[in-house]
């Protein structure tokens, strides 16, 4: 029981190490357009009416904006 | 009960501790030391207490930075509007490559000094909370005023406080 704890715990350990915190100013690579899962912005507006529409939902999908953590 | 209310306490610490801002309006502005890249000392490096005297509105910008789009016009107009008074508008632009800074101003250009900081150091000691942040800085090197983000109407309301601290100081 112990071991499986503690390699649950080495398993936790090495997962969080990928985490990082992005500060405002290093977020140039993520804006670009190549970073966004969908590259064509109005393909995926189409996406997002269809998923509003189906959903009965509105912004339901993600927060919208550029990520610059000003608005 | 007592280990859970220590671990409690100090994840609380943890949270607030992302919150306080190193610049924070009544301290004083850090110092620094960065590349120029237009004006009168283009490539050379300029400080920003070289500014103490006058009034100056500090602005950290980045192409990729959507606001900037609006705020770069509206701060080059402010600025020639009081080109005759003790005021300025620095701008330092925390672009990694510095041709996608060149294409912007391309496309917004401005009269006011640029300072280049790549590596973002500047915006990690003023410990800005998002892009675009400005700040006001009095000729004493005080922090009057932050303002972060750019919307319709600041414009507008950013003379208004610029003409104040011009006639209060």
């Amino acid at each position: 029981m112990r071991a499986t704890h503690c390699a649950f715990l080495l398993f936790a350990c090495i997962i969080a190490s990928g985490c990082t915190s992005v500060s405002p100013w290093e977020k140039g690579t993520l804006s670009r357009s190549e970073m966004l899962l969908t590259p064509d912005p109005i393909e995926q507006r189409l996406a997002d009416h269809v998923y509003f529409a189906k959903e009965a939902s509105s912004s339901g999908s993600a927060v919208s904006g550029g990520g610059c953590g000003c608005n | 009960m007592r280990n859970t209310i220590s671990v409690l306490l100090l994840g609380l610490f943890f949270c607030l501790s992302t919150l306080i801002n190193a610049a924070d309006k009544g301290g004083q502005a850090p110092n620094v030391a960065l590349a120029e890249l237009n004006g009168a000392e283009a490539g050379e490096t300029v400080n920003l207490a070289d500014y103490q005297g006058k009034l100056v509105y500090l602005d950290f910008w980045a192409s990729w930075c959507g606001p900037c789009r609006q705020s770069l016009p509206a701060l080059n107009e402010l600025r020639n509007t009081l080109e005759n008074a003790d005021f300025e508008v620095v701008a330092i632009n925390v672009d990694e490559n510095l041709d996608d800074a060149l294409d912007f101003l391309e496309k917004h250009p401005v009269d006011y000094p640029i300072l280049l900081d790549p590596e973002g150091n500047s915006p990690g000691l003023f410990e800005i909370p998002g892009m675009p942040t400005a700040y006001l800085i009095s000729p004493e090197g005080e922090i009057l005023h932050t303002h972060v983000g750019f919307r319709k109407g600041d414009a507008e309301k950013l003379e208004v406080l610029v003409n104040y601290y011009l006639t209060e100081l």
